[in-house]
């Protein structure tokens, strides 16, 4: 069974594909316009000291959010035990 | 006869950390003009390439990531394509990541204007191991595609033979690109371009469609300005915008700008279809994520960070502190001269108190400046600021700031030796009023290149065995009160919620000598124009107030008859050596009423009679009146406060055969303790922002209101801080 996780809890290292990118106004369009839209493949690559923000690597480039915005993202995972 | 040449404009645009700006340098090389755009700050900057028949006048906008209305930059790359029309746009993307750089190119082709997209990193690509047919790209783009490598000027002749042959070719301009948004958005998309070509509803400006777009994306800029051409269609374009929305949320979901930016996305990928070939084989970790494991490491990453914050001053004195001790020794020099050539007078005392000693002591700050300066454009260029930014967001959210305050702070002199007025500027890229607000009233605390001398020049008197530790110090003691201000103000004055922090993480390039070159140039030539024009005007400024008025003629009088008398008595002194003691006593005398002569014009003059008015207040922090002449000065240019303690020490001086440096005056003044010293320096750091800042944050901040309340409410503050420090200091030293 697939499973789909908020992307807050993803760990460092773990992968996955967005499917859902809640949000509106002009967070959601900030998410949307640098490429984070359903669909995408995406890894978590790194989280700063703080555990926040949350470093993503995804179509040939590192992103980074805070987890009040990674909130917003629904990503599903290979990974069965997250 | 010759023909004049033809002139192509050209556009400049791209995504941040695309080498935009660098292919600009290769381009243009030094024939840059750095302006601003009418009415807001953002930078324009200009250059121009001259071949044997064209003049290529190209325009660098800021770097965007898409063209909607999130920032001042995005606002100002659409506005500059739509309304100045330029002949050609270039749009340098980094090929390395083709599909999000792509998303801005696909919106300036909806918007019809004529593209030229520069593939620029094309190493980068080959060295991941991907491949791409260009010309497949060019075919699916309908636009013509370029392969450049900006750091090493490849691509360069044929970007520039690519411009000359579209624009020879005078085609007409093309149609603008009309995407697909789907079922459920392009009837309406259809429905609502109908009405606007109708009614003529700024067709005069826009594309019919890209203007339905941007109702369906409700972007503010533009709805507000369709209500302004004409409500009726204006509210009828909003209610179908709505409509969907609504039809959208219920069915599906989601918003239409949701789905607008999906399929534009998809429209990329089908794009890119066979055009990105990567070879399986050599996919290999980035070096860059592999270098991040280290540097944003959640111990070694900050630990890493002080290191190198750290490693910047000590270079910075290990380095600039030659060059430094020259140029002092070069002015002290030229003020010596003029006072041996010129005759006693006032045009002598103009020229060596005021200009030579003011400008001097500005000037000689500028090999240090230019150090700190380029180390500030690699940490930049590099990418390792932008970690920065990201390993320290979390801290700043707390105090109500976004990590990207980092760079507003950094310019403004977080890193010693920036300037608040282009750190104010830097603040733009902050979207939300909130930060940027709270980012711009605290940024001037930090230590700018202005106040950079005060500090050196104290901790090289007070802490002579420590000078970069008490640097360091006051770095973090800068730091500390823009954060807790910050908090304070964004708990009381300026509430509100976070704004996103959704920032790109490049990866970590050598900078290019050139660029670093250039952007350290372009800041310390910013240094220089500012003490040729303001300070040097308000050098004489304070000079005139320090001599004008001259003393009463009685007093004049009085200090000459007590010179004539001592005249006297050493002429009347027998010419053998037994008498020597004796001479000494007099000339010792004489120097005493030149002393008290030139204590007492300047007590005397305006500055004086200020200085003296604050000082029954000032003292409480431990200033006196020279000081205080000093500060009120600062108030025009935080550069005026060195150069005006050395007027006024200078002025007050009587050994005009004997220059000491102002550090030297300092040292030997028994006023002058620790505890004034350290008062002073947080006087400095935290007091009312200069002139030209407190122009940049009513600019900023779009009133005048704030620009008050920073020089009125950092002053108390500043104030209140150091008569608590001094005061305390008073029962350990």
């Amino acid at each position: 069974m697939k499973s789909s996780i908020c992307l807050r809890r993803m760990k460092v290292n773990q992968k996955g594909i967005i499917r859902i990118v809640g949000g509106q106004g002009e967070m959601g369009r900030r998410i949307r316009d640098m490429g984070l839209v359903p669909g995408v493949d995406i890894q978590v690559v790194g989280r700063a000291p703080l555990n926040d923000p949350v470093a993503l690597r995804l179509r040939d480039f590192t992103l980074t959010l805070r987890n009040n915005e990674a909130d917003y993202i629904f990503v599903e995972t290979d990974d069965e035990n997250p | 006869m010759k023909t004049p040449k033809s002139k192509i404009t050209i556009a400049l645009t791209g995504n941040p950390n695309s080498g935009k700006t660098t292919l600009f340098n290769a381009l243009t090389g030094s024939r840059q003009h750095v302006g601003n755009y009418p009415g807001i700050t953002v930078e324009k900057k200009e250059g121009y390439f001259e071949t044997a028949q064209h003049v290529l006048h190209f325009v660098d906008l800021p770097g965007t990531y898409s063209l909607t209305a999130y920032s001042q930059e995005e606002l100002v790359a659409r506005n500059y394509m739509i309304r100045e029309k330029p002949d050609l746009v270039v749009d340098v993307v980094n090929s390395a990541s083709l599909e999000r750089n792509l998303y801005l190119a696909l919106q300036i082709l909806e918007l019809g204007a004529p593209l030229i997209l520069a593939l620029n990193m094309m190493d980068e690509v080959r060295k991941k191991g991907m491949t791409l047919d260009t010309l497949l790209l060019e075919q699916r783009m309908g636009c013509r595609v370029v392969e450049t490598v900006a750091r090493q000027g490849k691509g360069k002749q044929e970007l520039i033979e690519t411009i000359i042959s579209l624009r020879t070719r005078k085609d007409e301009r093309r149609s603008p690109l009309r995407i697909s948004y789907g079922p459920d958005l392009d009837p309406v998309l259809n429905e609502m371009a109908a009405i606007i070509q109708e009614t003529g509803f700024m067709t005069d400006t826009y594309p019919a469609r890209w203007l339905a777009l941007k109702y369906l994306e409700s972007d503010e800029q533009i709805i507000s300005e369709g209500r302004e051409r004409s409500l009726e269609t204006s509210n009828r374009l909003e209610g179908a915008a709505n409509d969907v929305a609504e039809h959208c949320m219920k069915t599906l979901k989601t918003y239409p700008e949701a789905i607008i930016a999906d399929y534009r996305y998809g429209f990329i990928s089908s794009l890119l279809k066979d055009v990105v070939t990567r070879d399986q084989q050599r996919q290999r970790i980035e070096m860059s994520d592999q270098v991040d494991k280290f540097l944003t490491h959640r111990m070694l990453g900050p630990l890493f960070m002080i290191f190198v914050l750290y490693m910047v001053y000590s270079l910075t004195f290990l380095v600039g502190d030659i060059p430094l001790s020259l140029i002092e020794d070069f002015f002290g020099w030229l003020g010596d001269a003029v006072r041996a050539v010129m005759p006693d007078g006032l045009l002598q005392s103009l020229l060596a108190s005021g200009i030579i000693d003011g400008v001097g002591a500005v000037l000689s700050f500028v090999p240090l400046l230019m150090i700190i300066f380029f180390c500030i454009a690699f940490l930049e260029d590099s990418g390792y600021m932008a970690r920065v930014a990201y390993m320290l967001d979390r801290v700043f959210s707390y105090f109500g700031l976004h990590g990207c305050s980092i760079m507003p702070f950094i310019v403004s002199g977080g890193i010693a030796g920036g300037c608040a007025v282009p750190g104010i500027m830097a603040a733009r890229t902050l979207r939300s009023p909130r930060e940027k607000l709270a980012t711009i009233l605290t940024a001037p605390f930090m230590t700018c290149g202005a106040k950079l001398p005060v500090f050196l020049l104290l901790a090289a008197i007070f802490f002579p065995a420590n000078q970069a530790l008490a640097l360091f110090m006051i770095t973090v003691l800068a730091w500390a009160s823009a954060l807790l201000v910050s908090k304070l103000l964004r708990s009381t004055i300026i509430r509100g919620p976070a704004t996103p922090f959704v920032m790109e993480l490049p990866p970590y390039r050598l900078p290019t000598l050139r660029g670093l070159m250039i952007h350290t140039w372009e800041r310390t030539w910013q240094y220089i124009k500012k003490a040729g024009t303001i300070i040097l005007a308000i050098s004489i400024l304070i000079w005139a107030a320090m001599t004008f008025p001259q003393l009463p003629e009685e007093r004049l009088a009085y200090y000459d008859s007590q010179s004539v008398i001592l005249e006297g008595d050493l002429a009347s002194l027998p010419g053998d050596s037994d008498v020597n003691e004796k001479m000494d006593e007099i000339l010792s005398q004489r120097e005493q009423i030149e002393f008290s002569l030139a204590g007492e014009q300047l007590a005397y003059s305006y500055a004086g009679r200020t200085g003296t008015f604050l000082e029954p207040v000032s003292s409480w922090a431990g200033f006196d009146w020279r000081i205080n002449i000093a500060l009120v000065g600062g108030f025009a240019a935080k550069e005026v406060i060195i150069s005006t303690l050395g007027t006024a020490y200078s002025l007050g001086a009587v050994d005009e055969d004997d220059p000491v440096s102002l550090a030297g005056r300092i040292q030997q003044d028994p006023d002058w303790d620790t505890k004034r010293a350290v008062s002073l320096i947080i006087f400095v750091m935290l007091y009312a922002p200069c002139f030209v800042a407190v122009v940049a944050i009513a600019r900023e901040s779009g009133s005048w209101k704030w620009a008050g309340f920073a020089m009125v409410f950092n002053t108390v503050f500043a104030f209140g801080f150091s008569t608590a420090v001094y005061q305390t200091l008073k029962f350990f030293i």
